[in-house]
Parts: C-alpha cells; sequence; structure tokens
C-alpha cells in the first residue's frame, strides 16, 4: 500500500511570487502613505507571473509588457479607492486578465469563457488516449500500454535544457486559451484554486475540469518528449 | 459468509470498481483533494494494486512540478524605474 496521499491545502497557493507579501493589510497602508520600497516589492514580486498570465491570452511578447504596465498604471489609479473585498493580488491578477482579454480580442486569439461545456469544442476529449486502455474485456477500461515510470530525474532534467524548456513552452502555447489560462495561474506561476476562481470568475468544480485537461495535454506532450519521439506539440 | 469472503467483498467493492481510465479523468481532482472521503480511499487502493496508475500520477505530478520550474519572467531595468518614477510623482500630486 503506498504512503497516504496528504491533502494539502490548495486554495491560498504557494505562488513563488507571493511568499515576500505576507501582511496585505500593512502593504495597503504602505502603498497608500506613498512608501515607494512597498510598490517596489509589489512589482518585483508579481511582474513576473502578471506577464506569464497575459501571454496566455496575447501571443506577441510586447503586447503582453503592455499589458501589463497598463495593469499597474491601473492599479496605482485604483490604489485609493481599493475596498479589499478581495485580495490585493486578486485585485490586480483581475485587472490584468481583463486588459488581456481585451488586448486577446482585439488580436482575435480570445475565446469565450463560458464554462466546460464549451472548451473549443473539445469538452469530451479524454484525459488519456482511449486506445492504451483494454477495449474489451474483464480488465476493460484498465491498462493495455501503461504509462512508463519517470526516474527521478525525469522529466526535469531534459526540460531545464533549452530545447526543452522552448517544447515545453510550446505544449502550453498549443492549449485551448481557457485551459492555458488556468494552467499558467495554477501551476506555473503558483496561485491557489481559490485566488483562480476568483481571478476568472468560475466555480472551483470548473476549474479543476479545465486544469485537469490542460495538465492531461502537457503530461501527453512530455511523455511524447521523454519517450523519444520528439514531436512538435 | 467468512470473514474472508466479506474481506474480499469489500476490497472488490472499494477497488474492483475503479477503472484507470476513471482514475485518469479524475487524478486532479485526488490531488487537489476535492473528492469524497470514500472516493480518495477509494482512489488509494486503486493506487496500491495498480503499478499503471502508479506511474501515471507520478508523470501527472512530475509534470505540475516541472511546469513550476519554468524561469521567472524578470522585469527590465527600465519597465520597473518608469514604475516607479510614476508612483512617485502619482504619490506627490
Amino acid at each position: 500500500m503506498l504512503a497516504p496521499e496528504r491533502r494539502v491545502d490548495q486554495t491560498q497557493g504557494t505562488a513563488r511570487s507571493s511568499n515576500a507579501i505576507q501582511d496585505e493589510q500593512r502593504l495597503l497602508a504602505a502603498l497608500r502613505d506613498g512608501d515607494e520600497a512597498a510598490f517596489a516589492l509589489l512589482v518585483e514580486c508579481y511582474h513576473g507571473s502578471l506577464i506569464r498570465v497575459a501571454m496566455a491570452h496575447v501571443s506577441d511578447r510586447s503586447v503582453a509588457e503592455e499589458v501589463v504596465q497598463e495593469t499597474w498604471i491601473a492599479v496605482l489609479e485604483g490604489l485609493d479607492r481599493f475596498e479589499s473585498r478581495s485580495s490585493l493580488k486578486t485585485w490586480i491578477f483581475s485587472i490584468l486578465t481583463n486588459k488581456a482579454k481585451t488586448r486577446g480580442v482585439r488580436e482575435s486569439r480570445h475565446v469565450t469563457f463560458s464554462g466546460v461545456g464549451s472548451t473549443d469544442g473539445e469538452a469530451d476529449e479524454p484525459a488519456v488516449d482511449p486506445s492504451r486502455f483494454m477495449a474489451s474485456g474483464f480488465w476493460v477500461d484498465h491498462w493495455a500500454s501503461p504509462p512508463h515510470l519517470w526516474d527521478d530525474d525525469t522529466p526535469e532534467k531534459q526540460f531545464l535544457t533549452k530545447e526543452g524548456m522552448l517544447y515545453l513552452e510550446k505544449a502550453i502555447q498549443a492549449l485551448p486559451l481557457n485551459l492555458r489560462q488556468v494552467l499558467v495561474m495554477r501551476d506555473v506561476e503558483g496561485l491557489g484554486s481559490k485566488e483562480v476562481c476568483a481571478i476568472l470568475e468560475i466555480t472551483e468544480a470548473n476549474q479543476r475540469v479545465l486544469l485537469h485537461r490542460a495538465r492531461s495535454k502537457v503530461r501527453q506532450a512530455l511523455e511524447q518528449y521523454v519517450g523519444g519521439g520528439r514531436r512538435q506539440p | 459468509m467468512t470473514r474472508d469472503e466479506l474481506k474480499n467483498r469489500a476490497i472488490d467493492y472499494l477497488a474492483g470498481k475503479v477503472t484507470c481510465k476513471e482514475f485518469t479523468e479524475a487524478a486532479t481532482d485526488y490531488l487537489e483533494g476535492s473528492q469524497t472521503w470514500l472516493g480518495w480511499v477509494r482512489f488509494q487502493m486503486h493506487l496500491g494494486l495498480c503499478p499503471g496508475c502508479r506511474a501515471y500520477l507520478r508523470q501527472m505530478k512530475k509534470t505540475i512540478h516541472t511546469l513550476g520550474r519554468l524561469p521567472e519572467e524578470p522585469i527590465p531595468p527600465a519597465v520597473r524605474d518608469e514604475l516607479l518614477q510614476r508612483f512617485r510623482t502619482g504619490k506627490s500630486r
């Protein structure tokens, strides 16, 4: 028997960016007070994540930079009016998402976010290629060709190379927008599920479906790469 | 029914009903801890019996881990300075 999988509270997230910003009320007071160091900290912490999330909407790097700049300006302008109904972080990412959406529409890359039923017409796409399961018999729907057990360095070692990283980025970019958004926020930037639901205004169940579909596709792409197939995702 | 038969029935009920396909469809629910307790126990039992799904779960976890290792996007110093400048002028108005 395996050691029990501990249930981790993932609602708050473990954002690599958020560790430094713990006491939000104090930070907010400092920002309103004109404390430049506080603003510098905020920018340092979130700028990179904001760029990545923006890149989920707009394909062009320079457009993403612009969207993030606009977001910061909106944050500066809205700071005094911000009412702490959401966390500061959720508020900033919501501003970004709205601005990125608008730009994405202009770039016609945006797909409407209307929930589970409309993930680019692939709502029923399975997590794993059905041909890998037994089609009939006593073991129907059990593995016919099970995945390989990756060792400790796989696939991390491969993906720390420049080529591997490019492959992974391409696999992410190949996802439909709604899957990409959730995956980037949750797994790349480490936001919590509650945060992502608040930013995208979706339910937790909906978010889990999108996240699972996105992860499944990326896992498949990594499996192909690790397996030596090295096909383009 | 003997004690052993009863035990086997219980195991069949809990583990036997989980297919690998079902596991792969709900792996994120499992990882997020969003299942019912019984659902979680069923998956635990299935994992205990199924090396294929253990390998699959490990691949999923490593996929997530690898995604989290993508390099951070740096902030260009010029952008940072410009934003700080805006903050200064905005607050001194």
